[in-house]
């Protein structure tokens, strides 16, 4: 089922599985059946995901979850959860991560970091609390720092080589479940 | 901010935290006073006790008999009558003995007076035990012939060795115990009531006193008959089960607390434990050696408060509970303390305790080697570890070489640890993602700002210039306070006042405490930024805890020179005094085999031991700065935050926001006296080796409290600036200390003559004879031989010579390769701007090359369009279907663009061939110009 992600061994992604089965069952009781044979199409809205305790205090967890899922409007199938945590744990390759995190960062879903994003994203990681000269400021800074080609957005490869470099984005950006 | 997350680990435990400090507290408070309180009053009135009743006993069994019933009077009387003969035979002998005493049986004299009231006790169980229910009859009889047993021991010993004391001496312990015997009777009279006369003052007693407290004790115990028989008939009363319940409390509270001093059951047990620790702290045990034990004429005081006093326990209790039992009491005593008194000076904790012997035991533990070789280890093994730490740092630090390139950036993506989920953590986490942000924008705008730069630096000139007074200022106020102190000492104590006595710690905490707010201040004016401006702070208060320190250790040194003139002295009356003896022995007996003088060792006279004198500073230093913390963290932080937090309801603005508002929690501050804490230890631990294991519980219980007192009433410092591991500034400010400590240490080790009295290198004419000694007796010859080459200065000038070559040498390749990687970094830096300016097709990052392409006739951008258009359509390729990634097609995403930046390196070649063909695709409207037939320079040339 969800076994895209082969970075588990199978009674590892066994184990994992039915751990996270009845993760997401007890999100939505109501909504998911225990018995997942004939592959049902049930999706868990985003408001109920988010409740998780490993996504409760996170300020993109929104973002997060719309990522994931395929609609990309947050309502999430077992398949798509499954993904997330595979792809947010510790052991899931560096790229994979940076895929998934310049997806989290791109608001708009234009496959460019723009300003607007920078703005969205610094707002939620201070609570709104700089004033909107300071995010001017930080947003100008951050794009002159990482925008190699000079388009006033960061490409995906501007971003794989900020990150790349970055000391702390492997320990900081996985979920433990 | 990392402190705080650190801290979160306790905050679920926080509580438990504080109950577990309180506890620590109260105990710290409550256990010495119990300790002191009876250990002092109780073998005085027992003593007492033993000899009234001795002396009365058949003169006053009549009028006993009307208290106590006649049955248990005689049986009282045949317990009396065994008790009777050894003790009076002790006595006679005392009386007979009285004129050829000799010191050692003056010291044994005080040996039996707990042992008088030892068998007194026994007395009074055996009578309890009789009188006592007949179920726990066998268990008393067997106790009672375990006593009795002893009791013949102790007469067999007395009889032996002969009790002897000088007459006057006793009538004068006498006198003593009778105010402590009357006093503590009070005390039980009065319940709880507080002492108020002080012990000390030299009452006249006489008989009648005597009487009227054996009456007291009988009446006493039969209160404690008739409480117990109560108890015992309680069940037959026609009472409310509630009135039942509370007189058995009360008679079972009563039996209790008097048995103890009437000598049964539990508190027999209690008391005979506190005789004991009395006697080993007394160093009795010991007996043989004088410097493990108390002197005759402070044996008195050892167990008194004022042994508190010393170490200043008592100003923390006092501001702690002001209603203490003992409070009043205690303010009395202060005035009359003289110096530093009590066991602690004389215990394991103190350099003097040590022996001299060259070998201990069967395994020939060389003592005095082991501690000077543990000393100086002490020190090498520290200077390794942080120099260690320093270059495993400067290590790490010198990869985040590429750090100033992607600050913002990486704040904004890599900040949040997504493991958080937990809202107080994360509100911490804002918070420190917030203020990172701040000082990343201070840092920004202070590169942009550029001011009246004469003002500046008149008004950091000036800056400096009053710092620089206040710390002059401070040392000398020190140095004056030492000397001032050195001045009482030789005072009569009487007259000193309890400042007097405690003035030096008093102001070198008073100054800790007032002048970094003060360096604050005078920081304003210069104008730094705020991380440089925390350095300097940080180093202000570093010179200043230093400067104190060391001139604390000069004022030492001259009291050291002073106390080694009159050691000189007692040396020379002590060796005179023997030699008399020697020769009057051998005059007398016609003898020349001439036994060692018996002298208690209490008695002996003992000169001033100035290594367990500076000690003891030491010791006071660290227990006042410890009291001075807690107290400041007591009432700066914890009643602070109470009134806001609860005054803040009813007061005209807003306390939490305006003026007093939360304390902050400094870091910076905090590490820094852990560093001159340690420094302390370091050069402290030499003469009192007991220091370190203070200083561990001391760590560990201001961990827990500070982590209470940081989780409960403070508020994260409003610019903190990340104190991270790579950041070798704590380290070098502890190197610093280290080698400031160690320089006093191995001064005094090297030069200074050690006591002739006391510790392990007494006899020596310097510490480090002990190493030679060593080396001359235990080692094989060549080994002695190969030390003294080792020690020709012929040898050790090439040496050193040879070491600063080789420092020169390394110093020359370290900068060397620092060059390289300077060259390297740069390199990478233009590699980038490189590329920069390849894919963009402006080239106005490059100043030169603008201006190059100026030069040229025909000037063009020709864009390469390839690389332009590839990157957005990978990720759109991938986002198309974004959960059907799998992690090989990942890779090859991935690879995809690898692909596309290989490609980018070589974009002149689209533009030699040709570009205008091609035409620039219709999208890229950023190039300005895509006009065909214009390449660059190069790339036009070969066309025409």
């Amino acid at each position: 089922m969800g076994n895209k992600q082969t970075t588990f061994t199978e009674e590892q992604l066994e184990a994992y599985q039915v751990a996270l089965h009845g993760r997401y069952r007890e999100l939505a009781p109501h909504l998911v059946p225990l018995d997942y044979t004939n592959n049902p199409d049930i999706r868990v809205p985003l408001s109920l995901i988010v409740t998780m305790p490993e996504l409760k205090e996170n300020p993109f967890r929104d973002r997060i979850v719309e990522t994931f899922s395929e609609d990309g409007q947050g309502n999430m199938s077992f398949n798509d959860f499954v993904d997330m945590f595979s792809a947010l744990c510790e052991t899931s390759p560096r790229e994979l991560k940076t895929i998934y995190a310049f997806k989290i960062y791109d608001y708009n879903r234009d496959n460019f970091i723009c300003k607007e994003d920078l703005q969205k994203t610094l707002n939620k990681l201070t609570k709104g609390e700089l004033t909107p000269e300071e995010v001017t400021l930080v947003c100008d800074k951050a794009i002159e720092e990482a925008d190699l080609d000079a388009d006033n957005k960061l490409s995906f490869a501007d971003f794989e080589n900020m990150i790349s470099k970055a000391p702390d984005f492997l320990s900081n950006f996985h979920i433990r479940i | 901010m990392q402190l705080y997350l650190s801290l979160n680990a306790f905050k679920d435990a926080h509580i438990c935290v504080f109950i577990c400090i309180y506890i620590l507290i109260v105990s710290h408070e409550c256990k010495p006073y119990g300790i002191t309180l009876s250990t002092k009053i109780q073998p005085m009135l027992f003593a007492e006790e033993a000899r009234r009743r001795s002396r009365n006993r058949r003169s006053k069994s009549q009028r006993k008999a009307k208290q106590v019933s006649e049955d248990e009077d005689e049986e009282e009387d045949e317990e009396e009558e065994e008790d009777e003969p050894p003790r009076r035979r002790g006595r006679r002998k005392t009386t007979k003995t009285d004129e050829d005493e000799t010191p050692q049986r003056r010291g044994r004299g005080k040996r039996t007076k707990p042992q008088d009231s030892d068998e007194d006790d026994e007395g009074d169980k055996q009578r309890a035990a009789r009188k006592g229910s007949k179920a726990s009859k066998k268990k008393a009889a067997k106790e009672t012939s375990d006593e009795e047993s002893e009791e013949e021991r102790v007469s067999r010993k007395k009889a032996g060795r002969a009790v002897s004391k000088k007459e006057k001496e006793e009538q004068n312990k006498e006198q003593k115990g009778n105010v402590k015997g009357k006093d503590g009777e009070n005390k039980d009279k009065k319940k709880k009531k507080k002492m108020s006369s002080s012990s000390s003052s030299s009452s006249s007693s006489d008989s009648d006193e005597e009487s009227l407290s054996e009456g007291e004790i009988a009446a006493l115990k039969e209160q404690v008959e008739e409480k117990k028989k109560l108890i015992a008939t309680l069940r037959n009363k026609p009472w409310r089960m509630k009135k039942r319940l509370s007189l058995l409390k009360e008679a079972q509270d009563f039996v209790e607390k008097f048995e103890g001093a009437l000598g049964k059951g539990k508190g027999r047990r209690l008391y005979a434990f506190k005789v004991m620790m009395t006697k080993v702290l007394m160093g009795l045990p010991y007996g043989s050696i004088p410097r493990k034990t108390v002197p005759r004429d402070e044996e008195d005081t050892a167990m008194d408060f004022s042994v508190l006093f010393d170490f200043g326990v008592m100003i923390f209790a006092l501001s702690l509970n002001t209603e203490f039992l003992t409070c009043s009491c205690g303010i009395a005593r202060v005035t009359e303390i003289t110096e530093e008194r009590g066991y602690c000076k004389y215990s394991i904790l103190f350099y003097g305790y040590y022996n001299n012997d060259r070998t201990i035991g069967v395994l020939q533990y060389r003592l005095p080697l082991s501690y000077l070789l543990t000393s100086v280890g002490v020190f090498g093994y520290s200077l390794l570890v942080v120099i260690r730490t320093m270059a495993r740092n400067a290590n790490e630090g010198g990869d985040g070489g590429d750090e100033g390139e992607f600050i913002f950036s990486w704040k904004m993506f890599t900040s949040w640890d997504y493991l958080i989920g937990n809202p107080e953590t994360a509100d911490n986490k804002y918070a420190s993602i917030t203020t990172s942000f701040k000082e990343s924008i201070v840092d920004e705008q202070e590169n942009q700002k550029d001011e009246n730069i004469h003002l500046r630096r008149f008004l950091r000139v000036f800056a400096n210039f009053l710092i620089l007074c206040s710390l002059g200022g401070s040392g000398y106020l020190i140095y004056f306070v030492v000397k001032r102190s050195q001045e009482f000492a030789k005072m009569d104590p009487k007259t000193l006042t309890w400042f007097e006595n405690n003035e030096v710690e008093f102001v070198m905490s008073l100054l800790g405490l007032v002048c970094p707010p003060l360096f604050e201040t005078i920081a304003e004016l210069e104008d730094y930024h705020p991380r440089i401006a925390l350095k300097w702070q940080l180093g202000r208060i570093f010179a200043l805890f230093l400067g104190n320190l060391y001139t604390f250790l000069f004022a030492l040194f001259d009291e050291v020179t002073a106390k080694l003139e009159t050691e000189k002295s007692i040396k020379n009356a002590t060796e005179w005094a023997l030699h008399q003896y020697y020769a009057n022995y051998s005059s007398f007996y016609n003898t020349t085999d001439v036994p060692p003088p018996k002298v208690a060792p209490a008695d002996v006279i003992r000169g001033p031991c100035w290594e367990t004198g500076v000690g003891r500073e030491f010791v006071k230093l660290i227990v006042s700065d410890v009291q001075v913390t807690y107290l400041t963290i007591l009432v700066g932080d914890f009643a602070r935050a109470f009134i806001v937090r609860f005054l803040n309801y009813c007061w005209c603005w807003d306390l939490e926001a305006g003026f007093p508002s939360y304390g902050e929690f400094d870091i910076s501050g905090n590490v820094l006296g852990l560093v001159f804490n340690q420094g302390m230890i370091w050069m402290g631990a030499f003469y009192a080796p007991g220091l370190v294991g203070m200083n561990v519980l001391r760590l560990l219980t201001s961990m827990y409290y500070q982590s209470w007192a940081v989780m409960a009433c403070n508020v994260p410092h409003e610019r903190v600036f990340k104190a991270s591991r790579s950041n070798n500034f704590y380290m070098g400010l502890l190197l610093l200390v280290l080698f400031l400590s160690l320089l006093p240490v191995v001064y005094s080790m090297m030069t200074l003559a050690p006591s002739f009295d006391c510790g392990p290198f007494s006899g020596q004419e310097k510490m480090y004879d002990v190493v030679i000694e060593t080396i001359d007796q235990d080692l094989p010859a060549f080994i002695g031989n190969i030390f003294i080459y080792a020690s020709n200065p012929g040898l050790i000038m090439p040496a050193i010579l040879l070491m600063i070559l080789a420092i020169y040498y390394l110093n020359t390749v370290s900068k060397a390769y620092q060059q390289a990687n300077t060259d390297l970094k740069k390199k990478m830096q233009m590699a980038r701007e490189d590329e920069k300016n390849r894919r963009n097709n402006k080239d106005s990052t490059n100043q030169v090359m603008k201006d190059l392409e100026d030069l040229m006739p025909d000037k063009s951008l020709a864009p390469p369009p390839a690389e332009e258009e590839k990157p957005p359509e990978v990720v759109i390729d991938k986002s198309v279907k974004p959960t059907k990634t799998k992690p090989g097609t990942a890779g090859k995403g991935v690879n995809v663009q690898k692909e596309v930046s290989l490609a980018a390196p070589n974009p002149r070649r689209p533009v030699t061939h040709a570009p205008g063909p091609r035409g620039g695709p219709p999208g890229n409207t950023r190039s300005p110009q895509p006009q065909p037939g214009k390449g660059r320079g190069q790339g036009a040339a070969p066309r025409r």
